[in-house]
C-alpha cells in the first residue's frame, strides 16, 4: 500500500545559507541539487530555491548534517 | 583514585602489532582507545586527548577554539619537528586557522567544486584508461600499486596543477619521506626544502611564459600573484600541499579498495554490472578503510568541553576519524563492509572548515578507477595473502606498498 499524501506536502520550507561561513565542500549540492549549487566565481554555496517543497525535508536535513561549516539553516 | 603517571598512559599511536589491513586497531587496543575522551602519551613525551566518538569528533572539528597551527605551544606533534619546519610552511593552509586559512582555501574552492570536477571527468577517464592499458601490457602477475593505483592520481593532479609528470619519481619519493613518522626532523626540513625549491623553479618558469598553458598554477599566478594578492612563497606552499595530498591519499585508497573488493567478488562484479551503485560503494570504502589512521591534530585555544571532558587551552587533541567511522552509535555493525549501507556520515575527509577540499576529485577518481578496473579486469585476483602484504604502518596515510595481482 502506498502512503497517502502527507498533511505538509503542499507547504514549503525556508532555507537560508551563510556564505561567510561556507567552505565550499559541495556536500549540500550532492544532497539536494534542486536547492543548492556552487557559485562559478568562488565555489561557495548559492541557493537555487530558498522555499523548497516540504517533501525535500529529509534530504535537506541531510545537507544540514553534512555541511562541515554549519552554514545551512532549514526552517 | 591516584593521579596516573605518564608512563601508565596508553601510547598513541600504538606500537604496531600484526593486524589486518582493514582494521585500524586490534581488539585489545580498542579497549584502550575507543570511547570517551581519554589521555594518551605521544612519542614526543607530551600528552594529548584522544577523541574517537563520532559525535565528539564532529563537535571538536567544527569548534573554532581548536587550532591547526602546529607552531602553537601544546600542539600534539606525533614526531619532533624543528622550529624551522613551521617557518618553511608558508602557504600550507591546513596549518592555518580562521581568516588566514580561509583566504588561501577560498582561492581554490571554485577549482575543486563539483561542476569543475565533472568537467575534468573525461581527463580522469582517459588517465584511468591509459593506466589500465599499462597494467594489461605489463602482463600478469603485476603490481597494481606501481602500475595503476599510484600513477593514475599522480597524473591527474600533475595535469591539473601543471607539474610535469616526468618528475614523478622525485616528488613521489619525497612525499613518502614526509609522510613517514620515522623521518628525522633534519630530513623533514631538507625534504620540504627540496620540494619547495623544485616548485619555486617551476613557478618561476611559468611566470615568464604565462600565456602558454592553462593550468591551476598559471591561473593562480595570473589571477592572484600578479595582482599582489598571493605571495610566490605562499603559492609554492599551496602547490606542495595539493601535489602531495592529491596523489598519496587517492593512491592508497585505490590499492586498499582493490584488495578489499577482491575478497568480495560479488561487490566487484556489481561495480561492473551496476556502475550507478559505485558512488555509494565509494563512500562505504572511505568509511571502512579510513586511511588517515593516526588522526587529525589540533590544540585548544580556550577551555572547551568535549564528550563531557574539559580540554583546557594549550592542550592537544588527536581526532581519530578512523575510529569515529567505526562508531556503532552511527553505523550498524560498523566492522562489516556493507556497500548498501548509507555511509555518507563518514568522516574520512574530515569535518569542519578544514574538510578536504579535494573530495569531489577524490570521489570521481575512485569511482571511475574502480568501475573501469572491474570492467576491464573482471577476473582480477590478489596473489598474496593479505596478512603478508607490506603495509605502510608508519605513514600518516595508511596504505599498501605493493599489491601483486593476476587476472
Amino acid at each position: 500500500m502506498t502512503p497517502g499524501p502527507r498533511a505538509d506536502e503542499g507547504t514549503t520550507l525556508r532555507v537560508a545559507v551563510d556564505r561567510a561561513r561556507c567552505c565550499g565542500s559541495g556536500n549540500c549540492v550532492l544532497a539536494v541539487p534542486e536547492v543548492f549549487e556552487q557559485d562559478d566565481a568562488d565555489g561557495l554555496v548559492l541557493l537555487r530555491d530558498p522555499a523548497p517543497r516540504a517533501a525535500l525535508r529529509e534530504r535537506l536535513d541531510r545537507a544540514v548534517d553534512l555541511c562541515p561549516a554549519g552554514a545551512i539553516r532549514v526552517g | 583514585m591516584t593521579q596516573s603517571t605518564k608512563t601508565e598512559l596508553p601510547q598513541w599511536p600504538p606500537v604496531n602489532s600484526a593486524r589486518s589491513p582493514f582494521t585500524p586497531l586490534d581488539d585489545a587496543e580498542r579497549q584502550r582507545y575507543v570511547g570517551p575522551v581519554t589521555r594518551v602519551l605521544l612519542p614526543t613525551g607530551a600528552t594529548a586527548w584522544l577523541v574517537s566518538r563520532h559525535t565528539d569528533v564532529r563537535q571538536l572539528l567544527r569548534h573554532p577554539a581548536f587550532s591547526s597551527d602546529l607552531s602553537r605551544p601544546g600542539f600534539p606533534l606525533l614526531r619532533p619537528l624543528p622550529p624551522e619546519a613551521t617557518r618553511n610552511s608558508e602557504g600550507t593552509f591546513i596549518q592555518l586557522d580562521g581568516d588566514a586559512h580561509f583566504r588561501l582555501r577560498r582561492m581554490l574552492t571554485a577549482e575543486f567544486m563539483i561542476k569543475n570536477v565533472r568537467r575534468i571527468e573525461p581527463l580522469i577517464a582517459q588517465t584511468v584508461d591509459e593506466a589500465l592499458a599499462d597494467l594489461a601490457a605489463a602482463g600478469a602477475p603485476a603490481d597494481l600499486v606501481s602500475t595503476f593505483a599510484l600513477p593514475m592520481p599522480s597524473k591527474v593532479i600533475c595535469h591539473l596543477l601543471g607539474v610535469p609528470y616526468a618528475d614523478h619519481d622525485f616528488f613521489q619519493s619525497r612525499s613518502r619521506v614526509l609522510l613517514d613518522r620515522g623521518t628525522s626532523p633534519e630530513e623533514i626540513q631538507h625534504t620540504v626544502g627540496e620540494l619547495r625549491d623544485y616548485l619555486r623553479a617551476l613557478i618561476d618558469r611559468k611566470r615568464v611564459r604565462l600565456d602558454e598553458a592553462d593550468d591551476l598554477l598559471i591561473r593562480l599566478i595570473r589571477e592572484r600573484v600578479e595582482p599582489g594578492e598571493l605571495g610566490v612563497d605562499e603559492l609554492v606552499g599551496m602547490a606542495l600541499l595539493l601535489l602531495i595530498a592529491g596523489h598519496e591519499t587517492t593512491a592508497n585508497m585505490i590499492g586498499l579498495s582493490v584488495l578489499l573488493l577482491t575478497r568480495h567478488p560479488e561487490q566487484y562484479a556489481l561495480l561492473r554490472d551496476r556502475p550507478e551503485l559505485a558512488a555509494g560503494l565509494v563512500d562505504e570504502l572511505l568509511r571502512y578503510l579510513s586511511i588517515v589512521r593516526t588522526g587529525l591534530l589540533r590544540v585548544a585555544t580556550e577551555d572547551v568541553e568535549i564528550g563531557g571532558r574539559l580540554i583546557r587551552a594549550g592542550e592537544g587533541a588527536i581526532v581519530l576519524i578512523a575510529l569515529a567511522n567505526r562508531d556503532a552509535e552511527v553505523f550498524d555493525e560498523p566492522d562489516g563492509f556493507d556497500p548498501y549501507r548509507q555511509a555518507h556520515r563518514h568522516l574520512a575527509f574530515g569535518f569542519g572548515m578544514h574538510q578536504c577540499i579535494g573530495q569531489p576529485l577524490a570521489r570521481a577518481e575512485l569511482r571511475i578507477a574502480l568501475v573501469e578496473l572491474a570492467r576491464r579486469f573482471p577476473d582480477l585476483r590478489v596473489t598474496a595473502d593479505p596478512q603478508e602484504l607490506s603495509t605502510r604502518d608508519n605513514s600518516i596515510v595508511f596504505g599498501l606498498d605493493a599489491l601483486p595481482v593476476t587476472w
